[in-house]
Formats: C-alpha cells, sequence, structure tokens
C-alpha cells in the first residue's frame, strides 16, 4: 500500500536543508544563528517523525510505504525511492531523532568556544540526514545509501580536530574498516537481487513468507546472504573482528561520540539484521555464528575496558561490548529484546558520553580519569545523572539497562543453540560491565580531586600509541579546548545539563516499557514490535516447504520460560552486577593502593590488556604491512608506474623521438631546403621519365 | 638544323649548374647568378619547345597557339628583372649591416 499522506520524505529531509544552509552559509552567521537552524531543523524532524508515528499509532499488521520514484532501474530489476515505516522503524526514527536532538542542544553549549563551529553543525545534521534515510529505506539500496552516508559523516566528524594527526588518522581508519564490512554487504545485496530480483523489503519478505524457497535451492544461500550481512554489521557496529575502529574515533568531540559512536550510527547494524530477520531465521547457521560474534565481542571488549584510564575509551569498550550484546540477542533469534536494548543503550550510553563530556569540560579538557577525583561535590548535576546512567548500564533493577538486558540474558538461555554457554559469558560480561562501570564511577566523583597526579606508570604507557596520542592532545589542547578562562572545576551550564537531566529520566524510566511480564509488567515493547518480528504467515504454495519454514523457526524461536526461572535468571544477573559494583568499591574506594599490588602480581596479563590483547600490532603486522608491501611494490612501482605509467609515458616519448628524428628537416638552412625541394624536384622527374619508358 | 633535344639537353645541364651552384656556393652574389642561371636555363627550353611546334604547324593533331612560348620568355625575363633589382637591393643592405655576403653567416634568424 503506497500512499504518501504522511509525507515521511520530509524526515529525512528536514536536517539535510540544515545542512546545506549551514555548510554553505555557516561561515558568515553569527553562533546563535547556526546553532538556531541546526536546533530549528532537527526539533522540525523530530517533530514530523513524532507526528508521523502518532497518526498511525500503533500501526497495522502491514507496513506503511511511500514510494516517491523509481530511482534504478535495469531490465526486470527496479529500486525506487521510497520509505518505510512499520513498528521497528517508528522505534528508529524516534529514537535517532529524539536523541539526535537532545545532543544537539548539549553540543551548543559543549561546542560554544570551539573553531569550525558552523562545520560541526553541519556535518551533525548530515549525518542526521544519513542516518533517517537509512532507518527509513524501503530497500536495501536505499538503506545502503544511508549506511555509506553515516560512514561519510563519521569519518569527517571523527576528524573534526583534521589538524591533529591523531584524529586525522582515527577518521581513515574508522572509513577503511569500515569498507572491508561493507564490501561484505554489498555482496550480500548482489546475492539477494540475483535470488529475488528485488531489494524492497516487502518483495524480498513477501517472497520467504510465502515460501518460494525449497530447502535445497535456499537453505545454503540464506546462510551465505546471512553472513555476507553479518559482516556488514560487524563493521558498522564494531563487532569482532571488525571493532578496532570505534575506541580510535572517540578522536572526536565528545557529542559525536555520544550520538554516532554510541546511540545510532553503530546500531545501524543491529537494525540491518532486524530488519532483515526473515532472511536470518532461514538460516539457522549464520544465526549461530552472529550470536557467536556478538558474545565474544561482549566479552572481549569488556576485558578491554577494565584496564583503560581514559574515561572516553572506557566508554568506547563499553560500548562495542553493548553492542555484543544486541548483536548476540538477534543471533538467538530475540530481535525485539535486542531493539530493546538498542534503545534503553541510546539513552544510557548517549547519557554518559555526554556526562563524560561534562566532566571533562569541567576539568578542563583533561581525559585521563587518574586524574580526576572528588567531583562528586564540584559538579553535582553531572554526577547525580551519570550515576543514573552507571547504575542503568550496571544492571541494576529498575533501571532501563537491566529490564532489556536481563531480556537478552533470558532469551539467550533459553535458546536451544548452546544458550547456556552463551548466557554464562553474558553473566561474566554483566559483571565485568558492572565493575568497570563503578571504576570510572569511583575513579572520577570520589576521592580527592588531583590535576597533577604523576602518572608512574608512564614508561609503561609509552609503548602504546593510543597513550602517546592522547598524552600529545594534553600538551598541546589544540582542538579540544577547554581551558577556556576559568579557574577551577565548574559545573556546565544549564544548556548542556538539560539534556543530560532527560536522558537521566529516559536511562531510568526507559525500561518501564518493556518491563517483563514476570515481575508483573506486560512487556507493551514486544507487543508493539510483535507484527513485524511475527514469523511469516505460510503461504498456499508447496506445503513441503512451509512446514519446513515453520519448522525451523519453532527450532530458532525460544521456548517458553517459566517465570520461577526468568526471575532466578534475572537474580543471577543483578548478583554479577552487585559483585562488580562491590570490587570496584573495593579496588577503587576502600583499599586505593590494591589495584596497583594486583597489577604488579600480574603485570604481563596487565599489559596485554592494557595494550587491547595487541590486536591493533596484530592487524599491521599480518594485513597493513602486507598490504601496504603489495601496494607498494606490485601495485605502485609495478603496475601504476611500470604498466599504465609506462603506456602514458611511451606513447610521450615515442612521439617525441619521431618528432626528434622528423625536426632535422627543418633545419631553418636555406640551402637544406632548397636541396630537398631539388631533390624532390628530381624524383618526379624520374618517376615522369620511369613511366615514360615503361610505356 | 640543330634537332630539339640537343636544346633540351643544353636546358637540362644549364639548370643543373644553377642548382648546384645554389647549393653549394656560399657566396650571395653567386647563389644569386645561379637562379639567374636556372631561369634562363627555362626560357631555353621556352623557346626550342616554341620553334619546334611553329614547324610542325601543319601537321594533324597539332594546333599551335601562335607565339605562345615567346611570350612566357618575355615574361620571365621582366619578373627576373624585377627580382634582380629587388634582389640586389637587399643584397647591398645585406653587406652594409653584416659586413658579409656569406650566406652561413647571415642566420640570424635561425634558431
Amino acid at each position: 500500500m503506497t500512499d504518501d499522506t504522511l509525507k515521511l520524505w520530509l524526515i529525512p529531509l528536514l536536517p539535510l536543508i540544515g545542512a546545506a544552509i549551514n555548510g554553505l552559509f555557516g561561515r558568515r552567521f553569527k553562533n546563535g544563528v547556526v546553532s538556531a537552524v541546526a536546533l530549528l531543523f532537527t526539533a522540525a524532524s523530530f517533530g514530523w517523525a513524532a507526528w508521523a508515528v502518532y497518526s498511525i499509532w500503533p500501526g497495522g499488521p502491514k507496513p506503511h510505504i511511500e514510494t516517491l520514484f523509481p530511482w534504478i532501474t535495469a531490465g526486470s530489476f527496479s529500486a525506487p525511492f521510497g520509505f518505510y515505516l512499520d513498528q521497528l522503524s517508528m522505534i528508529m526514527v524516534l529514537v535517532v531523532t529524539g536523541v539526535g536532538f537532545l545532543i544537539h542542544v548539549y553540543s551548543v553549549g559543549y561546542m560554544a568556544h570551539e573553531g569550525g563551529y558552523y562545520r560541526f553543525f553541519a556535518y551533525l545534521n548530515l549525518f542526521m540526514f544519513f542516518m533517517l534515510t537509512l532507518v527509513l529505506a524501503n530497500n536495501y539500496l536505499l538503506m545502503f545509501v544511508g549506511w555509506e552516508g553515516v560512514g561519510l559523516a563519521s569519518y569527517l566528524l571523527i576528524g573534526f580536530y583534521f589538524s591533529k594527526d591523531s584524529a586525522a588518522n582515527a577518521g581513515k581508519k574508522a572509513f577503511i574498516v569500515n569498507r572491508i564490512g561493507d564490501f561484505a554487504f554489498l555482496i550480500g545485496m548482489f546475492l539477494i537481487i540475483q535470488h529475488f530480483g528485488t531489494l524492497n523489503y516487502d518483495g524480498v519478505f513477501g517472497k520467504i513468507a510465502a515460501g518460494h524457497f525449497s530447502p535445497e535451492s535456499g537453505w545454503g544461500l540464506f546462510t551465505v546472504i546471512g553472513l555476507c550481512l553479518l559482516f556488514g554489521a560487524t563493521g558498522k557496529s564494531a563487532q569482532v573482528p571488525l571493532y578496532v575502529w570505534l575506541p580510535d574515533a572517540m578522536e572526536g568531540p565528545t557529542p559525536v561520540s555520544a550520538l554516532i559512536h554510541a546511540a545510532t550510527m553503530v546500531t545501524a547494524g543491529i537494525y540491518m539484521i532486524a530488519r532483515s530477520h526473515a532472511i536470518f531465521n532461514l538460516a539457522p547457521h549464520a544465526l549461530e555464528i552472529v550470536a557467536i560474534i556478538g558474545c565474544l565481542t561482549a566479552i572481549f571488549a569488556a576485558t578491554m575496558g577494565l584496564a583503560q584510564t581514559d574515561i572516553k575509551r572506557v566508554l568506547a569498550y563499553s560500548t562495542v561490548s553493548q553492542l555484543g550484546y544486541m548483536v548476540m540477542a538477534c543471533g538467538v533469534a530475540a530481535y525485539t529484546a535486542g531493539i530493546f536494548h538498542l534503545m534503553t543503550h541510546a539513552f544510557f550510553k548517549a547519557l554518559l558520553f555526554l556526562g563524560a563530556g561534562s566532566v571533562i569540560h569541567a576539568v578542563g579538557g583533561e581525559q585521563d580519569m587518574r586524574r580526576m577525583g572528588g567531583l562528586r561535590k564540584k559538579i553535582p548535576v553531572t554526577f547525580w545523572v551519570v550515576t543514573a546512567a552507571t547504575f542503568a548500564i550496571a544492571g541494576f533493577p529498575p533501571l532501563a539497562g537491566f529490564v532489556s538486558k536481563d531480556q537478552i540474558l533470558g532469551e539467550t538461555f533459553a535458546s536451544p543453540h548452546a544458550g547456556k554457554l552463551l548466557w554464562a559469558i553474558g553473566v561474566i560480561t554483566a559483571g565485568l560491565t558492572s565493575f568497570y562501570m563503578f571504576r570510572l564511577w569511583f575513579m572520577t566523583f570520589f576521592g580527592e580531586y588531583k590535576p597533577d597526579a604523576d602518572l608512574g606508570d608512564a614508561h609503561l604507557i609509552q609503548a602504546t600509541p593510543d597513550a602517546h596520542s592522547s598524552s600529545a592532545h594534553d600538551d598541546s589542547h589544540a582542538g579540544d579546548d577547554h581551558s577556556h578562562g576559568h579557574g577551577g572545576v565548574h559545573e556546565s551550564p544549564w544548556i548542556m545539563l538539560a539534556p543530560l537531566v532527560i536522558l537521566a529520566v529516559l536511562s531510568i524510566g526507559g525500561g518501564l516499557v518493556g518491563w517483563p511480564q514476570f515481575l508483573g509488567g506486560s512487556n507493551h515493547f514486544e507487543h508493539f514490535l510483535a507484527p513485524v518480528m511475527k514469523p511469516p504467515t505460510t503461504g498456499g504454495e508447496g506445503v513441503l516447504t512451509s512446514t519446513l519454514v515453520v519448522r525451523v523457526l519453532e527450532d530458532a524461536v525460544p521456548e517458553k520460560k517459566s517465570e520461577s526461572g526468568e526471575l532466578v535468571l534475572a537474580g543471577i544477573s543483578v548478583a554479577a552486577a552487585s559483585l562488580g559494583l562491590f570490587f570496584a568499591w573495593l579496588l577503587y574506594f576502600k583499599k586505593r593502593d590494591l589495584p596497583d599490588r594486583i597489577t604488579s602480581k600480574i603485570q604481563g596479563l596487565y599489559l596485554t590488556v592494557l595494550h587491547k590483547y595487541y590486536v591493533d600490532e596484530g592487524y599491521g603486522l599480518l594485513i597493513v604491512k602486507p598490504l601496504l608491501a603489495l601496494s607498494t611494490v606490485v601495485f605502485w612501482r609495478g603496475v601504476d608506474q611500470g604498466v599504465i605509467d609506462g603506456m602514458v609515458n611511451g606513447a610521450g616519448s615515442t612521439s617525441k623521438g619521431i618528432g626528434n628524428q622528423l625536426r632535422k628537416m627543418q633545419s631553418g638552412n636555406i640551402r637544406s631546403y632548397a636541396a630537398w625541394v631539388a631533390i624532390g624536384g628530381a624524383a618526379v622527374i624520374a618517376y615522369m621519365v620511369w613511366l615514360g619508358v615503361s610505356k | 638544323m640543330v634537332p630539339l633535344s640537343w636544346y633540351l639537353v643544353l636546358s637540362a645541364i644549364l639548370f643543373c649548374l644553377g642548382i648546384f651552384g645554389f647549393l653549394l656556393k656560399r657566396n650571395i652574389i653567386t647563389i644569386f647568378m645561379s637562379i639567374e642561371l636556372m631561369l634562363n636555363a627555362v626560357n631555353l627550353s621556352f623557346v626550342a619547345f616554341a620553334n619546334y611546334w611553329n614547324q610542325h604547324a601543319g601537321d594533324p593533331g597539332v594546333s599551335v597557339v601562335p607565339l605562345s612560348g615567346h611570350v612566357f620568355v618575355f615574361f620571365v625575363m621582366v619578373v627576373a628583372a624585377a627580382e634582380a633589382a629587388v634582389g640586389l637591393a637587399i643584397i647591398i643592405s645585406v653587406f652594409r649591416t653584416r659586413e658579409t655576403l656569406n650566406v652561413d653567416r647571415v642566420n640570424l634568424l635561425k634558431l
């Protein structure tokens, strides 16, 4: 059903207009005008999205599709330019515009004293445009446009302080690592085109629902498509093995880390997997790999977060770990739980990043937690909102993080595919999450403020390239300059605090919409998403196929759990979180010398974790260096300089050589010209004589 | 009577002498004289042919325009006289500025 009553195209278009105005003319505007334009168009986009959602609430079993015009048509294939609003994209579009608007408001305060103010807001609005295109697209190709566009915006914003080497490099790293994932996404799309003949969601999922695919033709194909899409998602959503770009992406301004690298863009991969759940449901093996990747990422990133001392990097690894949870949820076919965690994570992680930004702002640009401490009294509002977010992410009831995380763990436990093992790792990760988040909390807000602390283990840090960049950052303050004319620690202005408070309320209460049944709730969230995530209705043709589809689906959908069992599971995850809190309290509040003693005992392990398991170095050695050598020797010196330059230069030097020879005829010597004329005349005469003789 | 071919051979010899003089001599006056020699070699062949065709005026298949060869000769003479006047003036001015008549030294326009 296509109708344009909602004018969905306005939702992404409005931020684009804002980006165009600020990008083209912002240089001449005052900062106030720039922020007014940016906020106005983002707010308008949010308003329109809210109106569109409100007017079709709660959404029928069928999505609302608006096709604007045919975009690419080739033979029987055609990809329209159209938008698609169902329950899933409703949630995404509201999260993106809502959280995005709050972060825009915050940025007005945070970026107030930065150079390139208009550039920042133009990029931010551009990001909103692409992200909304991504979540509202009605086919994979248009989604891919948004997918690439947010990558571009991410690149521009990570490298916002482009005069700083580390920022420019981090931007390039993010862009290149994402290209690797995008390649797989493209291959997946090609396979979909080949076997479905269309990229439209309704076309693809309709064909699956109608049971057009027999086990012989379909199963392996779906596994391959699923794996390709998964690999695409590992790039954008920072999963193992392509997560390496996200921690480096923290070089960007803090609001960017909050909006793009925590709340919205990095969840695009989860959205894509959830959107393609029909395909994944037909590929149990692909789903298992999704779950394994998610689980690995969760625990791997959580352990790396333990040793970080840069406040933003702790949050970055925490983001990677939480994204791992979401992917794991998708992997056990609990897409609803994954999307739910996506939403609550957007609230509390955006809040954590913005709170960290407020802390950094307060202490004058310092990012190392060892130089913080005791900030509880000095910045009380920031302290309270970060406390809310910390308890939320650690998973204490009744905050948002508890509800969604518990739902994921419960679904994982019930999954028939190695669910118990994945669940155990998930619970350990929850404990680790709680530990490193409370470590951050204690180090930042408790104890004494020690801005000039001697970072004793400088000799350990010297080896890490990241630490180099952060120390260089401390020295120069070139970009992230917050040392503007203030004496001591101070609370941020209200334009920054207001979004924090709103997000704190959402972090505390956001879980209520999905409050589980075993705790007396009704889980509105799951019922709301049910029409999208429901198993496809079996079509008429191919009874055998249909029953098989149903069987596979029943296999993948978790069995019904008992309520007391769920209570026990929830109790265990809360216990893990409490344990993490206890140890963080013990190590970073009660006995502050203990961490150093422990790390010196297990220095080898500590160093390995501090260096993030040497993954970056390993990638450098195994992939970057060989590729660089291959490119240098074969493609640059061999193909480019040898063949291509050789051909071009050869054409040039050949004509030059011929010209050099011919040039000698034109010596400028009159008598040699005369000689040529005479010889030519003689030749003509000789020819005529020969003609006469031979007659 | 002297046959046509003799005149033509003499004309060719004179023409070749002119060519070689033009090509090999360095003195600008000599080159100028060589050009005159070539012109007059051509004049000789014009006159020889004119005479030849007049003798065969009555033969079948031959139509003669009276005096056509001679007219060309006079024409060439006029042009040669004009050329001599201009050329000698140039030679004099070249000699005044360069103080030489060697063409190899008159090469300022050469790259």
